[in-house]
This record gives structure tokens, C-alpha cells and sequence, in this order.
């Protein structure tokens, strides 16, 4: 990469000036700038949400946090990584709950404290409507908070902003399980299944299978019907 | 329009090109590029399929699978020396002396931990050691789906042929017979668990397509399939209060006299300190090797996809297979450079949307085999140079997202494929209005560690299961196959290593297969700096790495 092609950038990483090509990720530009990741990286691609980021631009005094493997460098931006969220993670049965959002509350009274301030939702890199989730909660709509936040990928941003101390991505996660599990309806054919498995009903059939050789597999193979 | 300005997302040059694209759009709505004959598919391959290369391979030099044929990158790591000298190890103090040690916590490491809790081990007694945070894997990555046969149109023997076909009739046939006959019984166990998946109103499973099935059996959650499931197990892993160890990775096994596995050398990524840890049983979930970039091709793995396991495994013996055969997934992302190798998943094509070339044309039918899908893109780009050049020197073809919308319905994309939608967004690119470029990504490692039915490796005291494992899929994974995959291993791993923990008597801990590792590396006259497990890959700009001092 010619330094020519690509026009630099200068980051602070942690108050320290670097020069790095502009097109970069955060990411990338912190490994170009020459430290080697330990924590604050896990998928690379936007799904695990360990690589939260803060950071501030030259001349604006907003705070923004996003994923640095998502987030394209800025000239004059000033970073630092969230590595790790502080926080207890409160143990559950999910066998012995109920659905209701008054379970959820109960484990995370603080919820009860919500400002509305709406720090949240600006926080998130996912764009998820957090406060409204949160309201969501506390108007008993389990389901709505399930859709909500099902692109939730607890990379914490919400939570250290958050006035009231909520880990809003445990009290999703709780939501999500609870609502899978007793909202929604087992699915008929899977059960049957299962059961037909056990019974052994496939057992003769797949044994033959077995046994044959590789070229009738093959013709049975070549002559399944494919479904439209 | 300047060739070089940025107009949403797209230089100047690029949106000439899908102006072609849009002129043959309406045409191509009509028309799909027909299915290659299988000799026509064989020719592709041969010629234009990285794994066809002959030069990009060698046979291994030393242990159990001297003489097989596999990448570079992954023989130069079999032939390279262990990270710690045996003699700089006290095995005398043991820092945590458990029943079941798994390596590696991503969905099989998790799953197998959650069995062998359902099976009797408790909690305490069992340790999960994981080189990132718990669950940042593989595991996590996956969008598009997993695979049971659960409709009734379906059963275990169609899911068997497609499993057999996908991987060419290579595959360890009593794998595949389990893992068709268990996956319906993994996926209750998910729902029981309260993972999410889409369904009908009526509880029905919305099932689809995936390359290579005969029937529509690939279950979803959204496109963040792996997310969903992943941080279930996660929150279940905790709430049983089972211990893991973040930031940890396993270096080398240990053995005692009767040379059956009893734990690992650990490392602390932070500290650098390492810790010994005595298991009745081991198991390896390490999952793959996206992150050696074999052949140079980027990658849609996580950070800590580095081989890891096999290179244990191997020192103490077990054998491996297939790792000849490198899965190249068709269509990663390659352009913006920020994304570059990321997934982009085959639900696109699935929904309708084609690859076609620079001028707009379709030169490929859009579902064929993955590699014979790759080979095509691959051929378009380099031997017919059609393919779009990106501002990095990189080339690639056109995936032509908006036919999605058109075909599907309006708010189609937001709906079926969230992640893919915001992953363009965040660098102006609106996949609903223009198309994206693809090209071959490095994606999965079909071949592993051997084991058996019941998860056990070729070494006494060593289970596997997950992509670290070699056979369920032979030479050729299908999509959908994987998750499932560690689902159904991962429990037969679990249960199996929890009851002989119970029988099994460790002796006295040991490095001599590392000792003895190093003599036939020697004797086979590999004189060389390299090191391995590398845990991590390197990505340090070079001008830094050129000029680093080693003092503290
Ligand atoms: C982007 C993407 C999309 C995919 N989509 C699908 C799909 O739609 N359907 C499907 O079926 N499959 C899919 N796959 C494949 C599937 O996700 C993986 O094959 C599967 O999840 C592997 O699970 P695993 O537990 O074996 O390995 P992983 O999930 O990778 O977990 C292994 C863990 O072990 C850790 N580890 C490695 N070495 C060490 C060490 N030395 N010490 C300690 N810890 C270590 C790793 O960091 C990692 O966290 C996809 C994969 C990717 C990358
Ligand atoms: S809701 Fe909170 S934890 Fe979840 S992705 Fe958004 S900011 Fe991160
Ligand atoms: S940041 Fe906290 S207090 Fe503010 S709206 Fe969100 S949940 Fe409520
Ligand atoms: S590294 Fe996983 S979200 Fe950024």
C-alpha cells in the first residue's frame, strides 16, 4: 500500500498519534499502527461485538462508540477500546421461570430506573431501538422486546453509557430465552421426528444405505427428485 | 462522473460498470445462466480451483500422516517446533486438576461442556479453556442456517445421499449416518433451550434451500443464525456455573507413561504465564484454519482460526485427514477493502440474486457447488478478465442484490438478510438499490482430526468434534452441515468424554511426545525457526514488524 494511492490518516490510539492509510478499519489501522490484539477482537466481521470502540473527532465534542472491525477511520480521531464490560452475570433456571416481563424485572429491578434519556439507542453500532426495548419491558411486551434486539450482539456500548446501570444485553438475552422457549410454539413436525427417530423407523433404511456401494449411491444420488 | 470520486459507496469507474449491470437487468429477470454438465464441471475445476493446484501442496514429512498431500501452510506448521521446551514445563505443580478439559469454546466446546453436565459432571469438575472471550468463533459467524431433516417430505436417508454427494463419496459413512439421524434431536434441543428460530405462526419451521440439498431442510434465524444459538449456549454455560478460562490457550497436550492424553500446557495470552492442566478427558474443539490464508486468500474466520488443534493432536499421535481439501466459499465480499473476504452469504443467490460480469453479463448458473461456483468467479476474473478492479489491485464479479427486491418483494433484503444489509450500509453501499462484489473467500477446513462415532480420536483419552474433525463431511462440507455438525458431536463428545472421566486413571504427566515430536523433525532434517500452535495470526504493518526490538 503506496503511501501516495492512499491518503493518510493521524488516530490517537490511547493519546498517542499514529499515521495510518485512511481506508482502514479501526481495526486494521490499530494492527497497521503496529499492536498485535489479545482482547478487543474476536469475528472481524460484526457479529461478536468484542472490539467496541469509543472514540471523539477533532472539533466536536459529541463521544461516538462503534465496532472497530466495522468503523472506517476518521483524520484527528481520538480512540480508545472497551475490552471488557464489567459486570456480574446473574444466574437463571430458565426451566423454572415464566414468561412475563415482571420475571425479567425481577431479576434486573434496575430497569425500574430508566431516565428515557435515549443514550442508549444512540449508543448502539447495531442501531437497535435499546430504550424502547427497555419500555417495551416495562409495558410487558415480551415479544416486541424480542424483535427489538434480536440483532443485539452485547458489545456493551448501551450499557456503559447507561444513567441507570442497566446491562441492557442480559436482560435481552433473558428476554430472548424466555420468549423462545414458552412463547413460541414447538414446532409439530420436529417432535414427530424425533420421535419416529428413536423409535428406530429409519433404522432398516439406513442401514442399506450403508451397505451399498459407492456407485448405486451415487445413482440414487443422481436420481433424487429435488424439491421445487 | 471522475473515475476516482466516491458516489454511494462506488467509484466513479465501478458505476459505469453497473450501469451495464442495470441495462441487462430486466433481460436476465427472465433468464438463468444454465447448470454446467459434470464433465464441464470437472474441466472448471481442474483448471481454475485453488485446490486443483498442484504446486500450492506438499506431502508431510514426519508423523502419522507422512507422505499426505496438504497445503503449505498447514505442512510448514506440522513441521515446525513447539512453542515452550519441555524442560522449561513443571508438570509437578498442577494449576488445575480437573475431569474434563475441553480446548477451544465455540458451539462445540459449549456443547460438549453443557452434555457432559447433563451426563453427571459437575460443573466444577469441568474447565473450558478459550484463546478469545467465550463464544467469539466460527460458531458465532454463521448466518445462513443448519440442517435436519424434519418435514415430512424429508428423512435422515435424502439428508444421508446429500451429505455423501456434497463431499463426492468421501465421507466416513458412519459420521454422516449419525449426523443426519441426530439432527432433528439437537434442534429440539435448541428450541427446548429457547433459541429462536423462524417459524410459522403455527409453529412450523420456515425451512429453505442450501447448495447441494434435495430438499428444504436449512433452518435460520434470521442471518444471525450462529448468534442466536451461540449466545443461548453461552448463557447456559454460565447459569450451570461451569468454569471457563478467557484469554487462555492450549499449546500442547500431555500425556503420561501409558501415553493416553491427560490435559494441556496453558498459556496466558496476557501474561504470558502458562498453567498446567490435568484432565481424566480432553477434548479438542478448536475449530479451523480460515487464518493461515492459504494460497493467499483472505478469509471469512475469526480472529483465532489458526490450526491450533491439529497441530496438538498431531504431536500426540492422531492421525488426520483430508486437510487437502480447502473449502473456498464463492462469494466473499471484495469491495470496500474494510470487508474484504467477509461472508456474504449463499442466501443471496438463494434469494435470486445472479453474479454476473463487468459488461452485465451472467456467466455462471447462480447455484452450482461451491467450488465449481468459485472456479467460475475465478475464470471470469482472471482468464477472461472480465472482473471489476478494485483501488487495492483485487478483482471481482458482481452480485446483483437488487433482482432480490424485484423478484421478492420490496423490503425483502431488510427482512431475510439484516447483518448483510447493514455490513454494505456502514460504507454507504445500499445492496437493495446496487449491487455488491464478490469474489472467492477462504472459508472452511474440510478435512481434520480422524475420530470415531463416538467422538473419540485415534489417541487414548482424546475426543474431538467440531471443524477440528476430519470425515463427517469428507472432502466437501455442504452449507448447513457445520453447525450442525458441532451440535451433534459436540453432545456425543460430551456425554462420551463425562463417562470415561469416570473409569479413566492418569498417571504420571508428561512432554515426551513433544521431546520425541522434535527428534523426528530433526531426523527428517527440518532445520527451522518456524514455532507453532501461532494461537494468532500476525497483522502488525511491516515497516513496524521490521523494525521491532525484542528487549522486554
Ligand atoms: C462467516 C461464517 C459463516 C458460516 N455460516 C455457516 C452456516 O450458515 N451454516 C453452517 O452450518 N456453518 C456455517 N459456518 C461454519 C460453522 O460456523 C463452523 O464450522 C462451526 O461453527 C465450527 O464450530 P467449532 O465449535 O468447531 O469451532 P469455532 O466455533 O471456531 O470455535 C473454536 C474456538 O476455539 C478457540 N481456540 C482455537 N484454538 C485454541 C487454543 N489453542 N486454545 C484455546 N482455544 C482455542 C477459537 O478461538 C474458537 O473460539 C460458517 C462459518 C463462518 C466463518
Ligand atoms: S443493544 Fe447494547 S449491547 Fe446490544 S448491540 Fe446495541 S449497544 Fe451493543
Ligand atoms: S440509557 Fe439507560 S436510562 Fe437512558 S433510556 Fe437507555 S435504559 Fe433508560
Ligand atoms: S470483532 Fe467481532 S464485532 Fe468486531
Amino acid at each position: 500500500m503506496s503511501e501516495e494511492k492512499n491518503p493518510m490518516a493521524t488516530i490517537y490510539i490511547m493519546g498517542k498519534a499514529y499515521k495510518v492509510p485512511n481506508t482502514l478499519t479501526i481495526m486494521k489501522a490499530i494492527e497497521y499502527a503496529g499492536y498485535r490484539f489479545i482482547r478487543s477482537c474476536g469475528c472481524r466481521g460484526g457479529f461478536c461485538g468484542s472490539c467496541t470502540t469509543f472514540y471523539r473527532v477533532k472539533n466536536d465534542y459529541k463521544l461516538y462508540v462503534d465496532l472497530a472491525c466495522q468503523k472506517r477511520v476518521e483524520d484527528e480521531m481520538y480512540i480508545v477500546q472497551l475490552p471488557f464490560m464489567p459486570a456480574e452475570k446473574p444466574k437463571w433456571d430458565i426451566d423454572k421461570m415464566k414468561p412475563t416481563t415482571d420475571e425479567v424485572i425481577r431479576v434486573f429491578p434496575e430497569i425500574a430506573r430508566c431516565l428515557s434519556c435515549n443514550v442508549c439507542t444512540e449508543a448502539c453500532p447495531q442501531d437497535i431501538e435499546v430504550m424502547r426495548a427497555i419500555q417495551a419491558l416495562r409495558r410487558g411486551d415480551l415479544e416486541d422486546v424480542v424483535n427489538l434486539t434480536f440483532d443485539c450482539i452485547s458489545c456493551g456500548a448501551c450499557s456503559i453509557r447507561c444513567p441507570a446501570e442497566i446491562t441492557h444485553y442480559q436482560v435481552f438475552q433473558l428476554a430472548r430465552r424466555l420468549h423462545g422457549k414458552y412463547e413460541t410454539i414447538p414446532a409439530k413436525h420436529l417432535m414427530e421426528r424425533v420421535k419416529e427417530i428413536e423409535k428406530g423407523n429409519f433404522d432398516d433404511k439406513m442401514s442399506k444405505l450403508m451397505d451399498m456401494n459407492v456407485e448405486k449411491l451415487k445413482q440414487l444420488y443422481k436420481k433424487r427428485e429435488i424439491e421445487k | 462522473m471522475k473515475k476516482t470520486e466516491i458516489i454511494e459507496g462506488y467509484l466513479g469507474y465501478m458505476r459505469e460498470s453497473i450501469e451495464a449491470v442495470e441495462k441487462t437487468r430486466a433481460k436476465r429477470l427472465k433468464e438463468t445462466f444454465p447448470l454446467m454438465s459434470l464433465e464441464e464441471r470437472e474441466k472448471i475445476l481442474k483448471k481454475f480451483h485453488p485446490d486443483y493446484k498442484e504446486e500450492a501442496k506438499r506431502p508431510a514429512k514426519v508423523g502419522p500422516n507422512k507422505g499426505d498431500l496438504m497445503p503449505h501452510e498447514v505442512a510448514d506448521l506440522l513441521e515446525a517446533y513447539p512453542l515452550a521446551k519441555p524442560k522449561d514445563i513443571d508438570l509437578s505443580k498442577v494449576d488445575f486438576d480437573v475431569d474434563i478439559l475441553i480446548i477451544g469454546g465455540g458451539g462445540a466446546g459449549m456443547t460438549a461442556a453443557l452434555w457432559a453436565n447433563y451426563t453427571g459432571a459437575n460443573a466444577e469438575t469441568i474447565l473450558i479453556v478459550q484463546k478469545l472471550r467465550l463464544g467469539d468463533s466460527n460458531s458465532i459467524m454463521s448466518q445462513g442456517g443448519v440442517q435436519a431433516a424434519d418435514k415430512p417430505n424429508d428423512g435422515p436417508g435424502l439428508h444421508y445421499l446429500d451429505v455423501m454427494g456434497g463431499g463426492h463419496f468421501t465421507n466416513d459413512k458412519k459420521l454422516a449416518r449419525r449426523l443426519v439421524s441426530d439432527a432433528p434431536m439437537l434442534i429440539k434441543w435448541h428450541e427446548d433451550l429457547g433459541v429462536i428460530y423462524d417459524k410459522e405462526s403455527d409453529g412450523t419451521m420456515v425451512t429453505i434451500h442450501g447448495g447441494g440439498t434435495c430438499r428444504k431442510r436449512m433452518h435460520s434465524a434470521r442471518d444471525y443464525t450462529g448468534l442466536e444459538i451461540v449466545r443461548s449456549l453461552k448463557d447456559e454455560v454460565l447459569n450451570k456455573n461451569i468454569s471457563v478460562l478467557e484469554f487462555t490457550s492450549a499449546v500442547e497436550l500431555l500425556t503420561d507413561e501409558q501415553k493416553q492424553v491427560a490435559g494441556a500446557v496453558l498459556y496466558n495470552m496476557e501474561t504470558q504465564e502458562y498453567y498446567v492442566a490435568k484432565a481424566k478427558s480432553t477434548i479438542l474443539t478448536t475449530g479451523g484454519f480460515g487464518r493461515l490464508h492459504i494460497q493467499g486468500f483472505p478469509t471469512t474466520n475469526h480472529y483465532g482460526a489458526t490450526a491450533d488443534g491439529i497441530i496438538l493432536a498431531y504431536r500426540v499421535g492422531a492421525k488426520l485427514r483430508d486437510l487437502d481439501a480447502v473449502q473456498y466459499h464463492p462469494t466473499g465480499a471484495a469491495y470496500p477493502e474494510q470487508i474484504v473476504g467477509l461472508l456474504v452469504t449463499e442466501k443471496v443467490r438463494g434469494l435470486g440474486a445472479q453474479p454476473v460480469n463487468k459488461n452485465g453479463e451472467q456467466f455462471v448458473y447462480p447455484r452450482e457447488p461451491r467450488d465449481v461456483e468459485a472456479s467460475a468467479i475465478i475464470r471470469e476474473c482472471y482468464k477472461r478478465n472480465n472482473g471489476i478492479e478494485t483501488p487495492t489491485g483485487m478483482k471481482g464479479v458482481w452480485l446483483d442484490s437488487p433482482m432480490i427486491e424485484i423478484l421478492q418483494g420490496e423490503g425483502t433484503i431488510a427482512k431475510k438478510l439484516p447483518a448483510m444489509l447493514r455490513q454494505y450500509k456502514r460504507f454507504d453501499i445500499d445492496m437493495t438499490q446496487d449491487p455488491i462484489l464478490v469474489f472467492p473467500t477462504l472459508h472452511f477446513q474440510n478435512g481434520g482430526v480422524i475420530v470415531k462415532e463416538n467422538a473419540e480420536t485415534t489417541v487414548q483419552g482424546l475426543f474431538a468434534a467440531g471443524e477440528v474433525t476430519g470425515g463427517t463431511h469428507g472432502k466437501n462440507r455442504l452449507m448447513g452441515n457445520s453447525i450442525l455438525d458441532y451440535s451433534v458431536f459436540g453432545r456425543i463428545a460430551g456425554i462420551n468424554a463425562a463417562k470415561y472421566a469416570k473409569k479413566a486413571k492418569i498417571g504420571k504427566l508428561t512432554l515426551n511426545h513433544v521431546t520425541k515430536y522434535k527428534k523426528m523433525l530433526k531426523e527428517a532434517g527440518i532445520e527451522t525457526d518456524r514455532k507453532a500452535p501461532i494461537l494468532l495470526p500476525e497483522y502488525r504493518g511491516e515497516k513496524v514488524l521490521s523494525r521491532t526490538l525484542e528487549i522486554f
